[in-house]
């Protein structure tokens, strides 16, 4: 009956400390350090960053220790300390062309320039377990390549010299910032692609494969996917030139989808695009499939998927909000309960008597 | 001191606190309508950006906002205060301003050039601050609406001529329209949107 | 940072940075000026999850001040778990006084219910909304319901609220039941059991709703008009009870139904606990007085 615990205080802080206890586990296996979780477990640290929205490894480790290994709440203890950040200005747009590239392959071309690197994937690996990684010892290190030269251009930069893509936009103009005024229905793109970049990764790879199976289908191809650090800039009215505040690793997916045209207009590619904090093909690959299906309304696309359904997709991709409210259900709901419990008692009431005066009469 | 000198004086002392006063003296004085709501916060604006409408600014202007000076105002020593205290930008439009200050009634433009809102978003609409002199010294205004039981009174000065058929116009554009502070010396009063102003007839 | 104290140095005063309290607050004031309007707002993450009061906690954070005494209750009882959260909450990063009695508190935090006792004037009641939208079950989409509240077509409600009368020969809303404000906005009540909606009648109190998920602000500014929706054949009802509470003896009021054993046993206590304690502090009993809490 907690109904009537007195003493909810007493019964929160005795929770929390059982709760302190359960994440250490067994006290004669060592603790672990959130260093060793930044280095050791560094995709689920990305992921973490990405969706709670803050470029942070050291905290989003601290905050996978203290959410035991559990993502979305380790997302959330991020974004409700991201939130509390003063804000001193938007940075320039990086420049994913001037990548330092640590992976970069197309499905487009068999070979372009700056070629294809394949980087640290699990791509071709056998899936079978490996027990001595239990048993420690060290990885041999790996082969080094000299710094490529030649310069590695985005795929989609290619195909927009020869008209073959729609263009990209210039990056002028005031953007969108879903953190700071409400959103409101129909949302710019750069809107969507805010929302989506810390939507769940889970939610979006569900709609992008639903697009591939034919609920909105729309031809796509790997362009490119491209992982590695680029430099994050600010304008200083003070200084003459951007100031340089550090570097971040990035994934980014440039999907060239099936082209459109018109009596007017030739036919061009379109494009759909992701871009995640950190190391995730799947997240950015999912996010460009269903960027390019919100846009189904630009291109006169009939919207008949839930993929392609902005209001559906913006409003529920966001795994913070969805998991607090899924959860509040286990918060009482006791009062709304008993006013149920008192109607569904009175009709069946009014029921059986009705039922007895019938009965009564034949 | 020249204009950028005052700019960087007459703040709140006491900024979280300060705002916190003037804001629940300004929610109370927008939900009971009538009332008298003393502000106690100092904010020393240059003139004739009065103290009271000074602590309004700071206390719901920031860099989100954009604010409409009536001309009496649009002094440099003002829009550079109002710049640096608050980050607002001052635009020339009223009909962008989500804050209008009017320290002489009789140069404001009509209710109707301010930003009413729309049908779906009447909440974007401005927020005209009127700097008068005392709340209980003009022309009587009986008031009725949501905020009080029956009705009440107040009788700031210096309106605009026509004010009553300005804002029974007003009303009539429910639920879009201007609403409305009355800055007095350490006092506000508010009308909302939905508030009647009676004729003498009626009373 | 402009903490007034060491101990919470790390956070501003009442946990918001003023730049959010500020939106939050012209947020407020447009909802007061707008009785029953739902206003969107740039709603924020906070350290306790969405659907778990956020919205109340932005708007109570945004409002509060050092002379503030806040009351927090959750289903209508001060000592549920979540309302001691949500009051250690504010204790902390506030630093204000705290009371269980209604009639002390100038601000009062609820999730579910509105206290027995009346309010007063200068008391502020401000309720926690999971689903602010009250046309959301008939119509998912929020640029649909946007236009329905603009052109005042709510007609889809009538129609939903017959379609009960049709099946079960009654409304079958008992809570979160859908009123008029003014007779302009239709508005949700929040989660309340109907039987607390003509406490928002013509309130002394001013009665904020904060919806943080959805991002929404509302307000019933006191003596305001709040109407809940019905038919000339089909009036509005509140629940009653065929008890007096168990414990204090009151009639009148909302009930909770304790389960006391496996075999049928059960009996009905207020679900405002502090209704309860003040009316046994004053000598009242109900018939088990003694055998609970």
């Amino acid at each position: 009956m907690y109904v009537a615990v007195k003493g909810g205080e007493a019964a929160i802080r005795n929770a929390h400390r059982l709760l302190a206890d359960r994440r250490r586990g067994d006290p004669a296996v060592p603790a672990l350090h959130p260093s060793q979780i930044v280095e050791q477990l560094a995709l689920g640290v990305d992921r973490v960053m990405a969706e709670g929205a803050l470029y942070d490894r050291d905290l989003a480790g601290l905050a996978l220790m203290q959410a035991r290994g559990d993502m979305i709440e380790a997302i959330f203890l991020v974004r409700a300390y991201r939130t509390t950040l003063p804000r001193f200005g938007y940075s320039l747009p990086v420049d994913t062309g001037a990548m330092q590239i640590e992976r970069r392959i197309s499905a487009t071309f068999k070979d372009l320039p700056g070629g294809q690197v394949l980087g640290p994937t699990f791509d071709y690996t056998h899936r079978l377990l490996e027990p001595e990684l239990a048993e420690g010892g060290e990885p041999p290190a790996p082969e080094r390549r000299e710094v490529a030269a030649e310069a590695s251009p985005r795929v989609t930069d290619l195909l927009g010299h020869d008209g073959l893509i729609e263009p990209d936009g210039n990056g002028d103009g005031e953007v969108t910032d879903i953190t700071r005024t409400p959103m409101e229905f129909p949302l710019p793109r750069d809107g969507r692609l805010q929302a989506l970049a810390r939507g769940d990764e889970g939610f979006l790879l569900a709609l992008a494969y639903s697009t591939q199976r034919g609920y909105a289908r729309s031809h796509p191809f790997v362009g490119e996917i491209r992982i590695g650090e680029v430099e994050i800039e600010l304008d200083v009215p003070e200084l003459p030139f951007p100031a340089p505040l550090g570097r971040v690793r990035l994934t980014e997916c440039q999907m060239v989808n099936q082209f459109k045209g018109s009596a007017k207009a030739p036919p061009q590619f379109t494009r759909g695009y992701g871009l995640v904090f950190g190391q995730s093909e799947r997240k950015a690959m999912a996010m460009a499939l269903c960027d390019r299906a919100l846009r189904a309304g630009e291109f006169g696309e009939d919207i008949v998927a839930p993929a392609q359904d902005e209001e559906f997709v913006i409003s529920h991709s966001d795994n913070v909000q969805a998991t607090g409210f899924v959860e509040h259900l286990k918060l009482p709901h006791y009062v709304d309960f008993q006013a149920e419990l008192d109607l569904v008692r009175r009709m069946r009431a009014e029921q059986q008597e009705a039922t007895d005066i019938k009965e009564a009469a034949e | 001191m020249n204009a950028q000198m005052v700019a960087l004086e007459g703040g709140f002392p006491d900024p979280v606190f300060d705002a916190q006063a003037t804001f629940r003296a300004v929610m109370n004085a927008m939900a009971e309508l009538g009332t008298r709501q003393p502000v106690h916060a100092t904010a020393t604006p240059p003139a004739p950006l009065s103290p009271t409408a000074g602590a309004l600014a700071l206390t719901l202007c920031d860099q989100d906002t954009c604010i409409w000076l009536e001309a009496s105002l649009t002094s440099e020593a003002v829009i550079a205060w109002l710049r640096y205290q608050t980050g607002a930008t001052i635009v020339d439009n009223p009909a962008q301003a989500q804050f209008a200050f009017v320290a002489d009634a009789s140069s404001m433009p009509r209710l109707d050039a301010f930003a009413e809102g729309s049908q779906d978003y009447p909440d974007r609409s401005t927020t005209l601050v009127l700097i008068v002199d005392a709340l209980d010294s003009g022309e009587p205004l009986l008031l009725e609406g949501p905020g009080i039981e029956r009705r009440s009174s107040l009788a700031p000065t210096a309106l605009p001529g026509d004010f009553r058929s300005q804002w029974r116009d007003n009303g009539v554009r429910f639920p879009r329209g201007v609403d409305l502070v009355f800055a007095a010396r350490h006092e506000i009063a508010c009308l909302p949107r939905t508030t009647r102003i009676l004729e003498p007839a009626e009373a | 940072m402009n903490a007034p104290t060491g101990s919470i140095a790390s956070y501003n005063f009442a946990y918001l940075d003023e730049q959010t309290k500020r939106m939050i607050r012209r947020a407020i004031l447009k909802a007061i000026a707008i009785p029953g309007y739902q206003v969107p707002f740039a709603s924020r993450e906070m350290p306790m999850p969405y659907g778990w009061g956020t919205g109340g906690v932005q708007v109570t954070a945004a409002i509060i001040g050092p002379h503030d005494v806040l009351k927090v209750i959750d289903q209508g009882a001060d000592d549920t778990t979540n309302a001691v959260s949500i009051r250690a909450f504010f204790q902390k990063v506030a630093n204000v006084a705290v009371t269980t009695r209604t009639d002390e508190a100038t601000i009062i935090q609820t999730r579910h219910r509105i206290p027995e006792q009346p309010l007063k004037a200068g008391q502020t009641l401000v309720y926690q909304v999971p689903i602010p939208e009250p046309l959301r079950f008939l119509e998912p989409r929020e640029t649909e319901t946007r236009k329905m509240h603009a052109l005042e077509e709510y007609g889809l409600m009538h129609v939903k609220l017959y379609e009960d009368i049709a099946t079960h020969g009654r409304i079958a809303t008992t809570y979160a039941y859908p009123v008029k404000v003014e007779g302009r906005y239709v508005m949700d009540p929040s989660p309340t059991p109907k039987f607390d909606n003509p406490k928002m009648h013509m309130s002394p109190a001013l009665q904020l709703f904060g919806a943080g998920r959805e991002k929404r602000i509302y307000a019933l500014p006191p003596f305001t008009r709040v109407e809940s929706l019905d038919f000339d054949d089909h009036p509005f009802t509140v629940q009653t009870f065929d008890k007096p509470c168990a414990l204090c003896g009151a009639e009148g009021v909302y009930l909770d139904e304790v389960i006391l054993d496996d075999r049928g046993g059960h009996m009905f206590v207020c679900s405002d606990t502090d209704h309860c304690e003040s009316r046994q502090g004053d000598g009242h009993r109900g018939q088990q007085e003694g055998t609970f809490r």
